[in-house]
């Protein structure tokens, strides 16, 4: 009797459990949208988001420089982070002996649990003066592209490894048994196979880097210009909203929230694209 | 196991006691009138906690709480009557409700390079065209022929809005202008790059960075107190009515010998003038 009791109801107890994460989901977004919303009304939707100027003190709220500062760091962290982080999968998964692997696969682990205030600490005291040497100031788009490379690469290392991984055994051997080198198999074989969960691993590592504001506060000079070199100052949208917020009333603070509807678009529609992709990966394999 | 659960247990409820106890308790001398609580400018903060610390050791029943927020978060709170004393670290804008400004200090804001930087001195027109982009190198105020590297506050700071008002007037601060969150974070910022300038309160100067002179007048506290050097903003307590009971016998204390002592050993000058 009892069992089926359980039975009966554990059904409704995970279903709260899922309303749980579905009401937090909706409140924080019903809550970004309302508290913006008077900035999206007041300044018109089209001047926030194409205006290029961002004087809050003059009631200007154009947040086009931010959200170009966003998807160039971004793209600059993801430039650099594809090719190693698959390079890296790559040799856990096919290269490296048993123990090599042993002891890199935990490294990279550890690399997800560094906050991000000492990745942001490392990159102002470090990055930045090597980026100075080069030319500017320092504090730029491609010290916040480096600091967050070393930020996605265990996503994509690891959802990389794993799908290089599950990659059936008989592509290998079949390539193998053609004549192929094993580098033949790695390039024309295992990757193009794997590449819908390499391509999932890399959109996790985008949705990562755009919502990062910590470090980007600490590396990228939070200057409020569209950039024309890697080497210009700029700000990220989540940088904006952290260095800001704390000093924000009235109109300013209502478009600090739209800045996170902004935010929160862009992440959902990165995660919808992921979505995406790995249902198809679902169905092939 | 089961005998250690039931051993937890018993531990379990003393600390939930415990708990509700201190929230009752807290909750009660929260409505008795013996607690203060302040709230604003960052910059005021520090030196608002040690003068709360010192009135505590005199009066040990009251209960002092200070909070940051900023300088409009001080401003909006005390008009809302959400704290009893708002600080600010700036004058007060002719669009913010109109308070009571109590003078507890005054803080110099000095103009830094890097200490190996030849320049030692600029004006404030000089400050100003560096500032909103019209001189991008050094030599043209007579350093080397090198970029010059603009560090400021974000906007909203307390410190970057007295010094735009004491040097921008009119003038924007250029778009490139590298913003950081603090004044700690610039004094890193410019000692470690050369061609760098920023701005950050007196109490953040030390040997890692150069003040400059304004005006050929040395960025210290005396030349500050005395008004020659130009860029020297009030810290303000704020209340909405005239202060009584409590708030007020705090804000006496801090304005008196004894608070203004501890004032000039934070680095700050002196408040001179009685509230008005």
């Amino acid at each position: 009797m009892s069992r089926h009791f359980i039975d009966r109801n554990a059904k409704y107890l995970v279903l709260l459990c899922a309303s749980a994460s579905f009401i937090i989901l909706a409140a924080i977004a019903l809550f970004t949208l309302r508290e913006g919303l008077p900035a999206l009304q007041e300044v018109g939707w089209l001047k926030l988001i194409f205006g290029t100027e961002w004087r809050p003190s003059l009631d200007k709220f154009g947040i086009l420089p931010m959200i170009v500062g966003s998807l160039a760091v971004t793209l600059g962290a993801m430039i650099l982070a594809i090719p190693l982080g698959v390079g890296c999968a790559v040799l856990l998964a096919e290269v490296a002996p048993h123990r090599v692997r042993q002891f890199l696969r935990p490294a990279v682990e550890i690399l997800v649990g560094i906050p991000s205030v000492v990745y942001g600490l490392v990159g102002m005291l470090l990055i930045v003066p090597l980026i100075r040497e080069i030319g500017g100031t320092g504090y730029s788009i491609a010290a916040g592209a480096l600091v967050l490379m070393a930020m996605v690469l265990p996503t994509i290392i690891s959802i990389s490894e794993d799908s290089i991984r599950a990659v059936p055994r008989r592509y290998k051997e079949g390539s193998l048994a053609l004549g192929a080198t094993h580098w033949q198999t790695i390039w024309h074989v295992l990757i193009p196979a794997a590449r819908s969960g390499i391509l999932a691993g890399v959109i996790l590592g985008i949705g990562r880097a755009i919502g990062e504001a910590m470090a980007m506060i600490m590396v990228m000079g939070n200057a409020i210009q569209i950039p024309t070199s890697p080497l210009d100052p700029a700000r990220s949208l989540a940088g904006g909203i952290a260095v800001e917020i704390t000093y924000a009333g009235g109109l300013h603070q209502n478009a600090l929230f739209a800045v996170g509807v902004v935010l929160f678009f862009l992440i959902m529609v990165i995660n919808s694209f992921a979505m995406v992709v790995m249902r198809r990966r679902g169905e092939r394999t | 196991m089961r005998l250690r659960t039931e051993q937890k247990l018993p531990a379990l409820a003393l600390v939930i006691t415990l708990l509700l106890t201190a929230l009752t308790l807290t909750g009660c001398s929260g409505g008795a009138s013996n607690t203060i609580t302040e709230a604003g400018s960052t910059t005021v903060q520090p030196v608002a906690e040690k003068l709360a610390e010192a009135y505590k050791a005199k009066n040990p029943d009251v209960a002092i709480t200070i909070q940051g927020g900023g300088s409009s978060v001080g401003i909006k709170s005390c008009n809302d009557g959400t704290v009893d004393i708002g600080a600010a670290s700036r004058e007060l804008k002719s669009t913010e409700p109109n308070l009571i400004k109590h003078l507890i200090a005054r803080d110099g804001i000095a103009i830094v390079t890097h200490p190996s930087n030849p320049v030692t001195g600029l004006t404030k027109e000089q400050v100003r065209g560096i500032f909103s982009g019209n001189i991008t190198k050094w030599s043209q105020v007579g350093g080397q022929n090198k970029e010059i590297h603009v560090i400021a506050r974000e906007e909203g700071s307390g410190t970057r809005t007295a010094f735009e008002e004491m040097i921008m007037g009119d003038a924007l601060v250029k778009a490139s202008t590298i913003l950081l969150p603090s004044s700690g974070a610039i004094r890193t910022a410019v000692s470690s790059d050369p061609q760098a300038i920023g701005f950050i309160s007196f109490g953040y100067i030390d040997t890692s960075v150069k003040a400059l002179t304004i005006n050929s007048v040395a960025a210290t506290a005396h030349n500050a107190s005395d008004g020659t050097y130009p860029l020297v903003r009030p810290l303000y307590f704020l209340t909405k009515t005239q202060p009584t009971g409590l708030v007020k016998e705090f804000i006496d204390f801090c304005l008196g010998t004894e608070g203004q002592s501890i004032v000039a050993e934070e680095g700050y000058i002196p408040g001179d003038q009685p509230s008005h």
